[in-house]
């Protein structure tokens, strides 16, 4: 296997293990905090790459229109905490999953209203639409670069946020035990609808850069929610490093499986066989991976709970 | 009593159906009953057993594929044919519950998600069983009658009934009440010197067994196995069913399958935007009847 091919597979994970940290983020301090399943976080991520898509053909700048998109997105996610999820703070799981999976069908029907059932078109900006050589020899797609750029920045900002600063600390306060955070002043309920606003914003930035790489349609939230749960189960649930390490071990894992599985299988097995099991045993991967780290370790990688 | 009105009906519907040119609501119908199956063994795991299994399209899509796949590679009796569904779906459940019982929580919930999805890609990547496409299943031979669309309304009839008077006996049974003190208190119960695992482990593989028979009867009714019957947000529809006709209620299942295929039907002549209207409906269930519709019929009476 040429080495070229191997490090581009590897920055390829890497790209997708940091968009999908920004979803997982979120995702995790609502979950590990309030112990609430929100299945409708991946709505947030559908909604930003919309409102990008949308922003890019009315002004013509991508980086505007991302600007834009999270903070229409953001607005958003703060409106749905105020009327709909603060109500199920108190309540069961299986409340919040009813009551999440019927805001994924609401806000997919909305979508379509708005914007019609067909996919939309969101190209990456002109400048970065060809190949930089990183390497003598070695080239690799300038947007998947800024990609990984954007990521490493937003996760450093996010590192930064949640353990130097004051909201940070009551994050994570809130994270550890939240009876005891409230007790000693934590305004958590401000501090909730302030978290949904940035949830949503890094969803819709993980939609707004993945918008020209997979597809702005209906239903794309889904998919990609499926992927975050995985994420944050690994990393253990209610920590932000969780969130990042299982991030970057699903998107390598994922990216590495679709890649080297099909051709490692052509090698041992007849090619029908092959050209059969390779993609769907890369698809499982990831599954695996999981159920693997749940069984070693119940809590996952990074318990917060002690 | 309630129960015998409404088989009684059930059983008086075909004729009269077809005596008013209404045979389109016996195919809904059996599609209810089917799911009314479904819906009412994931009941006995998520409402009795406490274990919120979010992977339970899995058995009911390995019961459709199997039935699909058994009659094209030649196999003709129907009665085979359930009998080899229903044995597999049990030995995935307990292959999958086995594992995922060791997790709690959250965690459970998670791990049977994995489990499902990693059936729903292994299915999905054999083109030769149709892949993405799904696989026609044309429906077997069942010695003494032939199996049309009214002899498998009644079938199925005789199936659902038969598994509800099982359920009944079980949930009321020493069986049930183990299960029932093991959800309300884990810990108890095990101090107490049950067998926590093995009871849970029992009411996984029989509920995962009665969902495989129900994706018999769906291959059955459509004649087709499709990849969206194992997916994972056939599993969430078969959980908004149990919670919006009542967790751990014994008519939950039932009736949350008949409401939420009625109002989608109704919904869908009305608009295309139907989805929303299913939504909202949702929404308020939570809100407003937080036990689920039989939790509100028994606190009216």
């Amino acid at each position: 296997m040429p080495p070229s091919l191997f490090a581009e597979q590897l920055l390829n994970g890497l790209q997708f293990g940091l968009m999908l940290f920004l979803l997982a983020a979120g995702l995790t301090l609502v979950f590990g905090i309030m112990d609430m399943i929100n299945l409708a976080h991946g709505s947030l991520y559908m909604i930003g790459a919309y409102l990008t898509a949308t922003f890019v053909g009315l002004l013509g700048n991508f980086w505007l229109a991302v600007l834009l998109a999270v903070l229409g997105t953001a607005l958003v996610g703060m409106l749905l905490e105020l009327t709909v999820l603060r109500q199920l703070y108190r309540r069961d799981h299986l409340s919040q999953v009813l009551a999440t999976f019927a805001l994924i069908l609401i806000i997919n029907e909305g979508v379509r209203m708005i914007w019609g059932s067909q996919p939309l078109l969101l190209s990456a900006p002109e400048g970065l639409s060809g190949p930089v050589e990183l390497l003598p020899g070695f080239s690799y797609s300038a947007y998947r670069l800024t990609l990984i750029g954007v990521g490493l920045l937003v996760a450093l900002l996010l590192f930064w946020l949640v353990n130097r600063t004051r909201v940070g600390m009551w994050l994570r306060a809130g994270a550890s035990n939240r009876e005891m955070a409230q007790v000693m002043g934590v305004p958590i309920r401000p501090l909730f609808t302030l978290l949904f606003g940035v949830g949503a914003g890094l969803c819709a930035i993980a939609g707004a850069f993945l918008g020209p790489i997979l597809a702005v349609q209906i239903g794309m939230g889904e998919s990609i929610l499926i992927l975050a749960f995985v994420v944050i189960v690994i990393g253990g649930i209610g920590s932000i490093k969780g969130a990042l390490v299982g991030s970057l071990l699903v998107g390598m894992v994922d990216t590495a499986g679709r890649a080297f599985l099909p051709l490692l299988l052509s090698q041992v097995a007849p090619p029908e066989v092959a050209s059969n099991l390779g993609p769907a045993l890369a698809s499982i991967l990831i599954y695996l991976l999981m159920a693997a780290v749940l069984f070693f370790r119940p809590q996952g990688l990074f318990p917060v709970r002690t | 009593m309630g129960g015998v009105i409404v088989l009684l009906l059930l059983l008086a519907f075909p004729p009269i159906a077809s005596a008013a040119g209404l045979e389109f609501y016996q195919g809904l119908l059996t599609k209810i009953m089917i799911f009314a199956l479904a819906a009412s063994s994931l009941n006995l795991i998520l409402g009795y057993g406490g274990m919120v299994s979010f992977g339970h399209a899995a058995y009911f899509g390995l019961g459709a594929y199997t039935a699909a796949i058994l009659v094209r590679e030649g196999v003709t009796s129907g009665w085979l044919i359930w009998a080899l569904a229903v044995g597999l779906s049990a030995l995935l459940a307990f292959f999958i519950g086995a594992i995922s019982l060791r997790t709690r929580g959250v965690y459970f919930i998670m791990i049977t998600l994995a489990f499902a999805q990693m059936i729903y890609y292994l299915v999905v990547s054999f083109k030769q069983y149709g892949g993405e496409d799904g696989l026609r299943a044309r429906r077997p031979e069942f010695g003494l009658f032939e199996l049309t669309d009214t002899a498998l309304y009644y079938l199925t009839l005789g199936v659902l009934a038969g598994a509800l008077y099982l359920l009944h006996r079980l949930v009321h049974s020493r069986f049930g009440r183990v299960l029932q003190a093991i959800r309300e208190n884990e810990s108890r119960a095990l101090a107490l010197g049950y067998p926590v695992y093995r009871f849970q482990l029992t009411a996984f593989v029989l509920a995962g067994a009665m969902a495989g028979l129900a994706g018999v009867l769906m291959a059955h009714h459509t004649q087709y196995a499709s990849p969206h019957l194992l997916s994972w947000q056939q599993s969430g529809h078969l959980m908004m069913m149990v919670i919006l006709g009542g967790v751990g209620q014994f008519w939950g299942g039932a009736l949350g399958a008949a409401v939420l295929l009625l109002v989608e039907e109704v919904l869908q002549d009305l608009t295309i935007h139907w989805q929303l209207g299913v939504g909202l409906i949702l929404l308020l269930i939570v809100f407003f009847a937080p036990k689920g519709l039989a939790g509100l019929w028994r606190r009216e009476r």
